[in-house]
Parts: C-alpha cells; sequence; structure tokens
C-alpha cells in the first residue's frame, strides 16, 4: 500500500496521542509506523483505559511462578508440575462471523497458554447471548456452540466446563469467553522476553495472509448496524489442524532447550510479538519483511505487520540452532523462516523490498499511554434496588420447573455433547456433573485439578461490585463442591465503552469487588483481559465480568459430585445465610423483575462453609454437595435430584413466604447428603468450622417433594424434572 | 508385547492409546511416523483416533494415502492384529482395510458421551478373550460415525461375522446402519470402531470396559508366541472363556 498521508483519526488515534507519538519519537512517524501504533494503541492490545485500575488486583502468592504481564499465568501444583492459566475474549468477531469468530477465540488462548511453555489440557467457556426465542440470537449461540466445537474438537484439547446466561443486552453484542488450562514442568516455563544480540527471530507455523487486519482495532470500537457485513475482513479464519500441528511442534521446539523466547502472534500479529519480545527483553530487532512466508505474495507491508492470520509464532531462538529448529516445525508440515535477529541498539527495524521501513523505539510501541478516565455512577441504580412489596401468587411447583427450563439453570447437555470433553484422558468429572470440572493428573498421581467459570451480568448491571464479589465467592463455591482448594482466578472484563463515565464507574466497581473478593480469600488474580466497547445500537451489555477459577485436588479419589449418589441419604443444608428474592433469578424469571439489590458475601463466612465443605469431601464424608446459587435451595436440590436420578424428601428450614425459603438466594450455603451414620462426623466437622448445619430430610424415591413450615410446597415426579430441566435440548440439537 | 502407534498430523488421541498400553497394560509401545515407511518390528499396530490431516476432504481420506499406509496393510495381510479406533477406523475403510464407509452424523453434529454396545463377534484378536453378547460401556466422540455401505454388502458383512460391535440402546448415536459400532475384515484381524476403549481404561475415568478389548489382543499375542504358529485363527481355539457378562457400571454421576 502506498499511502502517503493519513491522519491519526483514520487508524483510531486522537490528535494527543499522535503529539505523544512524535515526542517519544522525535519525529513524526511515517504513515506505516502510524498504522502500528494505531493497532497496539488500540484498547484491545494497550489496555489504554483499564491497566491504572487493574494495579489493585491481587497479584502475588507463594505459589505464583508467573503473574501478570505474560502470555499466561503459571502456578504451581507441586512435584515439579505447574499449570499455566489465562481466559480472552472474543466478542467482536463472534458477533459479525459466530462460526470463524468463536473458533479463533479459541485458538488464540490456546497459543497464549501454549507460549508459556504448557501443554494445553482444558478449554473452559463462558457464553452470553440473547434470549434463545429470538432467531437472530439462536443463530449466533448455534453457530458459536459449533465453532467451539470444530477447533477445540479438531486441536484435541477437551472443553470440560462452561456457562451459558441469556439476557437482551447481548442480542447484538453476544460475548464469547475461553480459558484455556496447560499443564508444564517448572523448569520449562518459556517467556516472551528477547534477549542475546545476535539471535535469530523465526517465524513459525501458517503462512500470512490478508485476514484479521487490523482485527485488534476492530475489536476497540463500537459494534454498529451494518457490523455484520462490513467487519467481515477484520474476522480471522482459523485452521484447527496447523493449531494442533504448532502445538505439537512448539512443545518438541521447546524441550531442545535452544528457544530464548516466544510469544503466539494474535492481535496485531507481527506488529505486537516483534514490539513486544524486544520490549520486555530491553533488546532490539531487525526483521525482513520479505522473509515472512505469505499466502499471496502481493501483501504490503502494512498487512504483513498487521495481520491476525492465525497459527503462528514469533520465536528467538539460540544462535547456531536455527536449522535445528525449523526442522521440527517443517516435519510437522509447518513454516520456518528465520526473519531477523535481536540486536543490542534497542530499536525495531523493518526492511522491506530493501528498504527500511519502520525504525523505532520497541517500548514506544508496545507501552500504550494509560487514561484515568472519568466514573460516574449511574443515576436510579438505587431505585432498582426497590422490590414490590407484593408478588402475584404462582405455584411454587411449575415456578420450579420454569426455574429449570430458564436458560440460565436449564441443563447445557445438548452443547457438552458438541464438546470433545474427554480427549486427553484426564476428565473425572464431566460438564454439567458438578460446578467444576475435575481432570486428573496422571503425570503427577493421585493429583487432579479443577476448573470453573462464573460470571453474573444480571446481578452485576445491580450492583456491580457486588455482583462481581458473588460470582468469585461462586467460582470458589464450585471448587469446594469438588473438593478443590483454590489456586488462582483468571479474569475477563466484558463491559461497553469506557469513555462513557457510567460504564467506567462499573468497571472500577466491578475490578474493585474482584480485588477485595481475591484479597479476603487469598487467591491471587494472574492474568486476564478487558474487553470493551461492547456495545450495540441499544447501548451497552450488561457489565459482564467473568472469573475462571482453578484448584488443586490432592487425590483426585476423593471429590464429590452435585448428584444425589443413593435412597436414605440425609440431606443436610451447610451455612445459614438468610435467603432473600432481592435480585434473584426467581424474580427475573417468573416475574420479569430484574430489580433488588444482590446480597454482599460476608468472605469470612463464606470461607469457613467452604473449608467445611472441603474437608468435609477429602475426608469422604459427603456423597454430594451443591452450592445454592441461581433459583436457590429448590433448584439446587432438583439439579442434584436429577443428577442422580434419585428423588428427596426435604423441610425447609425458614419461617417466611414459601417462594422466599424456595427460591431466595443467599451466598455462602451448600446443600450436601451423605449416608445417615456419617452425620455425627459431619456435625463435628461443621461446628469445628464454626458452620451451621441443618438437616432437611432424606434421599430416596422418584419425587422432589419440599415442605415448608409443615406445609407440602412442592410434588414433581422425577421426569417433570428431567423433561423442564432438558428445555434447551432442542436449540442446540 | 510391542505396539506401534502410528502418528498422523492431528492424531489426538495418540498420546491417550501410548499411556494406556503402556502405564496400564505395561506393554511396550512405540510411535509410527506417519512419513515413515515401515512398521518395524511391531506386534500390533494402533490407528489412534483425532482429526489426521485435520479429516480435510473426508475423515481419513489424506491419512489413508501417507507414506506409512502400504506397510500397515502389508503387515495386515500378514494376518497380525490391527485397530482402528474412531479417526483410525475412518482410515481403515479410506484405506480399503474394511468395508464400507462413514458418512456424517444424522445429527449433522459432533456427539461424545458414553454408549452401550454388544459383542457380536469373537473371531478377533481384540474381541477372543470376550463373550458374545457382552455388553460394553465406552465413550464415542465424533461427527462423522454413521456407518454406511449398500444393503448386499451389509448382508455379505453380516453373512461373514465381519460386525463386530453393535451400539445395544436401541438407537445409533450417529445413525450407523444396523447399529454397526466397529466391523472386522473378513480374516478378522484388522477391527475398527467408533467408540473409544483407551478413553474406557481406568476406573477413575468411569469404565474399564475398554481395558478388556487391549487385554484380549495382549494375551492372544502371548499365547500365539507360546503356540508359535502365524495364524491367528489358532489362537482364537486357545481362548479361556471366563469373562463376566456384566457391564463395569459407568458412573453416571459424573457424566
Amino acid at each position: 500500500m502506498s499511502v502517503k498521508t493519513i491522519s491519526p483519526e483514520s487508524v483510531g488515534l486522537s490528535r494527543s496521542e499522535y503529539n505523544e507519538i512524535v515526542r517519544r519519537l522525535g519525529r513524526d512517524p511515517t504513515p506505516l509506523e502510524l498504522q502500528l501504533f494505531g493497532v497496539m494503541w488500540s484498547e484491545h492490545c494497550g489496555y489504554k483505559h483499564s491497566k491504572l485500575t487493574l494495579r489493585s488486583l491481587p497479584s502475588s502468592a507463594p505459589h505464583l511462578l508467573q503473574g501478570p504481564g505474560e502470555n499466561a499465568g503459571v502456578i504451581d501444583i507441586g512435584d515439579g508440575w505447574a499449570v499455566a492459566f489465562k481466559m480472552e475474549s472474543h466478542n467482536h468477531p463472534s458477533a459479525v462471523d459466530p462460526f470463524n469468530g468463536a473458533a479463533t477465540g479459541v485458538g488464540g488462548i490456546l497459543r497464549d497458554i501454549l507460549s508459556m511453555g504448557a501443554r494445553p489440557i482444558a478449554l473452559v467457556d463462558s457464553l452470553r447471548f440473547g434470549p434463545l426465542t429470538d432467531p437472530k440470537s439462536r443463530r449466533i449461540a448455534t453457530g458459536v456452540v459449533a465453532g467451539i466445537a470444530a477447533y477445540g474438537n479438531c486441536v484435541g484439547v477437551p472443553t470440560v466446563a462452561g456457562e451459558i446466561f441469556c439476557d437482551p443486552g447481548y442480542r447484538d453484542n453476544p460475548l464469547v469467553n475461553v480459558a484455556c488450562l496447560g499443564l508444564l514442568r517448572h523448569d520449562r516455563i518459556a517467556r516472551s522476553r528477547a534477549v542475546g544480540p545476535g539471535n535469530p527471530v523465526l517465524y513459525a507455523g501458517a503462512r500470512t495472509g490478508r485476514d484479521g487486519i487490523g482485527g485488534a482495532a476492530f475489536a476497540s470500537e463500537e459494534l454498529h448496524e451494518a457490523s455484520e457485513h462490513e467487519d467481515r475482513a477484520s474476522v480471522q479464519i482459523g485452521d484447527p489442524l496447523a493449531g494442533k500441528l504448532l502445538i505439537e511442534a512448539t512443545l518438541e521446539a521447546l524441550a531442545t532447550g535452544d528457544v530464548v523466547a516466544l510469544q503466539d502472534m494474535g492481535a496485531a500479529g507481527l506488529t505486537c510479538a516483534t514490539s513486544e519480545m524486544s520490549a520486555h527483553g530491553g533488546v532490539g530487532m531487525i526483521i525482513d519483511l520479505d522473509r515472512v512466508p505469505l499466502r499471496e505474495s502481493s501483501m504490503g507491508a502494512d498487512e504483513i505487520f498487521r495481520s491476525e492470520s492465525q497459527e503462528r509464532m514469533l520465536l528467538v531462538v539460540r544462535k547456531g540452532s536455527e536449522n535445528r529448529i525449523s526442522a521440527i516445525f517443517r516435519r510437522w508440515g509447518l513454516q520456518a523462516a528465520v526473519i531477523g535477529h535481536i540486536t543490542a541498539d534497542r530499536e525495531l527495524r523493518a526492511e522491506y523490498h530493501e528498504s527500511t521501513v519502520v525504525a523505532l523505539p520497541p517500548y514506544a510501541l508496545a507501552e500504550a499511554p494509560a487514561y484515568r478516565a472519568v466514573a460516574c455512577e449511574p443515576p436510579g441504580l438505587a431505585e432498582r434496588w426497590i422490590t414490590p412489596d407484593a408478588l402475584s401468587t404462582v405455584d411454587p411447583g411449575s415456578a420450579l420447573l420454569s426455574l429449570l427450563r430458564g436458560s440460565d439453570v436449564a441443563a447445557k447437555r445438548a452443547v457438552f455433547e458438541q464438546y470433545d470433553h474427554m480427549v486427553q484422558i484426564r476428565t473425572v468429572v464431566a460438564p454439567g456433573a458438578a460446578g467444576a470440572a475435575v481432570l486428573r493428573i496422571h503425570e503427577s498421581p493421585p493429583k487432579a485439578v479443577a476448573i470453573t467459570v462464573d460470571g453474573n451480568g444480571r446481578l452485576c448491571a445491580l450492583d456491580p461490585y457486588r455482583g462481581t464479589r458473588l460470582a468469585v465467592a461462586e467460582a470458589a463455591a464450585n471448587l469446594a463442591c469438588v473438593g478443590a482448594e483454590p489456586l488462582g482466578v483468571t479474569d475477563c472484563l466484558n463491559f461497553g465503552n469506557p469513555e462513557d463515565p457510567e460504564v467506567f464507574w462499573t468497571f472500577r466497581q466491578s475490578v474493585m469487588g474482584i480485588t477485595d473478593a481475591c484479597r479476603a480469600l487469598q487467591i491471587p488474580v494472574v492474568g486476564g483481559n478487558v474487553s470493551f466497547y461492547n456495545e450495540s445500537p441499544e447501548g451497552p451489555i450488561p457489565p459482564t465480568p467473568v472469573v475462571a477459577m482453578v484448584g488443586l485436588i490432592r487425590d483426585v479419589s476423593q471429590i464429590a459430585t452435585q448428584s444425589f449418589k443413593k435412597d436414605d441419604d440425609v440431606v443436610v443444608l451447610l451455612g445459614s445465610s438468610v435467603p432473600d428474592l432481592a435480585a434473584s433469578y426467581f424474580l427475573t424469571q417468573i416475574h420479569g423483575l430484574s430489580r433488588g439489590r444482590p446480597a454482599d458475601v460476608d468472605f469470612d463466612i463464606h470461607a469457613s462453609v467452604l473449608s467445611a465443605v472441603r474437608e468435609a469431601i477429602t475426608s469422604g464424608l459427603l456423597s454430594s454437595a451443591h452450592d445454592c446459587s441461581d433459583g436457590g435451595i429448590a433448584v439446587a436440590l432438583a439439579e442434584s435430584a436429577i443428577a442422580g436420578r434419585i428423588g428427596a424428601e426435604v423441610t425447609l428450614p425458614y419461617n417466611d413466604r414459601a417462594e422466599v425459603a424456595l427460591f431466595g438466594e443467599a451466598p455462602s450455603r451448600v446443600a450436601v447428603s451423605l449416608s445417615p451414620d456419617r452425620l455425627p462426623d459431619l456435625q463435628i466437622l461443621a461446628a469445628n468450622h464454626g458452620v451451621e448445619l441443618v438437616v432437611l430430610g432424606r434421599t430416596g424415591g422418584s419425587r422432589l417433594r419440599i415442605d415448608v413450615t409443615d406445609r407440602r410446597i412442592v410434588d414433581l415426579s422425577l421426569g417433570e424434572l428431567i423433561e423442564a430441566h432438558g428445555a434447551l435440548d432442542e436449540v442446540f440439537r | 508385547m510391542r505396539f506401534g502407534v502410528v502418528i498422523f498430523p492431528g492424531s489426538n488421541c495418540d498420546h491417550d492409546c501410548i499411556h494406556v498400553l503402556r502405564n496400564v497394560l505395561g506393554q511396550d509401545v512405540v510411535e509410527l511416523w506417519h512419513g515413515d515407511s515401515s512398521v518395524n518390528d511391531v506386534d500390533c499396530v494402533v490407528l489412534p483416533g483425532g482429526f489426521a490431516y485435520g479429516d480435510y476432504l473426508r475423515a481419513g481420506a489424506v491419512a489413508a494415502t501417507s507414506p506409512i499406509m502400504p506397510a500397515v496393510k502389508s503387515f495386515a495381510e500378514s494376518g497380525r492384529p490391527v485397530l482402528g479406533i474412531c479417526n483410525g477406523f475412518q482410515v481403515l475403510l479410506e484405506a480399503g482395510l474394511l468395508p464400507g464407509a462413514m458418512l456424517r452424523n444424522r445429527s449433522l453434529q459432533f456427539r461424545c458421551r458414553p454408549v452401550e454396545m454388544r459383542v457380536e463377534s469373537t473371531r478377533t484378536p481384540f474381541t477372543w478373550n470376550l463373550r458374545e453378547g457382552q455388553i460394553l460401556q465406552m465413550p464415542i466422540a465424533h461427527g462423522e460415525g454413521n456407518y454406511f455401505a449398500p444393503d448386499d454388502m451389509l448382508d455379505e458383512i453380516e453373512r461373514t461375522g465381519q460386525v463386530v460391535f453393535r451400539y445395544s440402546e436401541g438407537i445409533s448415536p450417529n445413525g450407523a446402519a444396523r447399529f454397526i459400532a466397529g466391523l472386522c475384515n473378513q480374516a478378522g484381524n484388522v477391527v475398527g470402531l467408533m467408540p473409544h476403549p483407551e478413553r474406557a481404561a481406568e476406573a477413575i475415568l468411569g469404565s474399564t470396559d475398554g481395558r478388556l478389548l487391549f487385554e484380549s489382543v495382549v494375551s492372544f499375542l502371548e499365547s500365539r508366541a507360546v503356540v508359535g504358529r502365524s495364524s491367528w485363527v489358532v489362537a482364537t481355539e486357545q481362548r479361556s472363556p471366563t469373562y463376566d457378562l456384566r457391564p463395569t457400571t459407568y458412573d453416571r454421576s459424573r457424566r
């Protein structure tokens, strides 16, 4: 492309940002350089509006081997093994092209984990769509699921857990957040810091084409009416076979010990990899764009630099090893080309057709300016905390069936069966069997890791601080209910336009929520992703922070799932928080009211309840464990009954309105079942943790019967429960 | 015994098969590279699951033409045992080592879940330790498992006893003709099946029925070594029919 002059605005930069570039360079940037600044200083790559706020997140822990700042966080799990994990969003591409957008979202996060030297062993995803009764939302939802399946299945990494929530606020801007977990040896951690002047820079993987050019900039704009048609070229097209080969070849290359640094070429492609790697290492780099393997020979320097073609890595290797390393990639059928080398002069220089087209300090490009945005509490929030005094009467049994049918609670079986969730033969607790998936680490038996993903935009729209704390609390509860101890968190923060003070206020509240919750539970945040500009002509999406939490299980034979296991177990409630209908799923689903103030988690109580549950599981006391979240205790009990195909007869301890007892929500409550002869042990254990315990009833039979204050309120057959819970089957099959 | 697991570009279950054969069954395992032209001195060849060559064109179509396949064919022709699991089964079909073809699942979707299947033939090295009618539980995970052959070919396959496994839940999870889940060649030494025995070989994963197939071939190879004769038929006559007919229970609570 022979652009003589371009305006900063045309590459998404402001006048003041242009002036900052001139200040850093001591001259005007060339048009090509300005384009590189455009992608690197996009919100997606530069975190301009978020990085100052994110500083508050707790990111240290004794077992942390790598915190934020690299491609993913790494945490020790003992015996020389570690796990790497990270979550990323691929929202805008999925809005425009659901299948390819979601598929490349999977591919991108896999390479982040691979960049740490880890073998990807699990994927989890958190999805948000408009109501599935709406044809457009259905098309997006089925396309996204098919895209995740197509890429994840072919690449051989199991998709083991996930969540789907629907709300009209996501109709035009769905969310596709994907987290990946990888396994590695401590001594094999790889990093992106380029070092060693003279070391060759090796391009490896697929060829560079004209897809996804400027994708990072596209992700940093609001979607508009014509996005679906105009922005197709900004969406990358994935090749999962190349992704799979890249995993194998990269791990083989890393095993030689000759790889000094590596990074994937994802958002902002070659621009990001070259500038960040040299900036992190405090070195310079010379690259020759003519040596980059291309799909079409006519590509210009700007296209080669900004292409976001998938399945590409940039490596710095020890001088002299380049032929050996290249041979590994070629053996796997991939491209490998030495495109340059490291220099000592701290300058990033690019040659194209025998002239120098870029020459600037890498940090100037890699370190986007940071902004302290204006925050302003949205007016009328407190008004939405008021719930109506009287609600129309509903039949509790029908209400329970309706909650089970709702897309937030209904079984996601038809989705999970489209994903290979068993490949790599680690999956001990499969998706849907518990709030968290459990993967055995057969390299270091009897260990296992658990992973869960949680977020609730409905609650965060009402109170972003409390809603976010509830998401962290629920993730920790999901881990506890399989018997896992939390190791770390990765977050994906999905919000609207940060330049809108009200949006920025919700973002800041959310980050405070994660900060306080993770500090209280002593869980480090090891990295994550911010996705702003999730807006459509209708306005911003509900504020949607999503957390993925990873936990450790020391002995995989001591775990629990949510299903009732046998007749005549006692059903027990651990935790005494008082349920409330404010901001409940019941109010939304049954009465169409998104109102009320979400509960404030008391993390001291929460931690006690969770450690009691964990200890009960690891001591082998429990048959099942299920935390009470959306839909309250009634939904939790129904899910345990459905999963185990075993009924129960229980009496709830609350002297309140029946629907509050059944469907009211409160954090820090876990419904468990166990053999009656183990009950005394559980009572002692609960007392030791200062946790209240109430015996609710017994499992057995083929009906779920719930009494409140001596009245039978719910009496439903398993068949009715199962049918309602399977409501999403027809959407996804 | 020495097993050779073929690694195609895009094989995903290669490590899983190697883990089960090596660490669960204590066998010697070598990796066979798709680009090589020999299977060396192995006693049994396993074509693992996955998406060989991305399953571009058709599942297994490109892999069937890879350099190692002529060696696999002559290994099979010599009467020695070959097992194709899922994508490996598709490769065997495309290579003409087994009759018929795979269509996309009738649902047009990938399907991953445990299924039950019935052992229909014990004349193969992988089933000679089992009983006809025995029900096995193991997972499927595929998008193209809808087995198809013309009616006359199906009749012929049935007549010659080449149906080794049939889905036994009254429904094909993928639409496969006559509920066919697994097949053998006429000689019986080449077996392909869609379900994944390597995913059902350890109790922690919910079922150990898959291990029976591997144990079967190990004892087949061992007895053949003892008998010292080259024909697999001789060995199958030596089998000891002492297996429990009940399936090990799949722990549905974890599924």
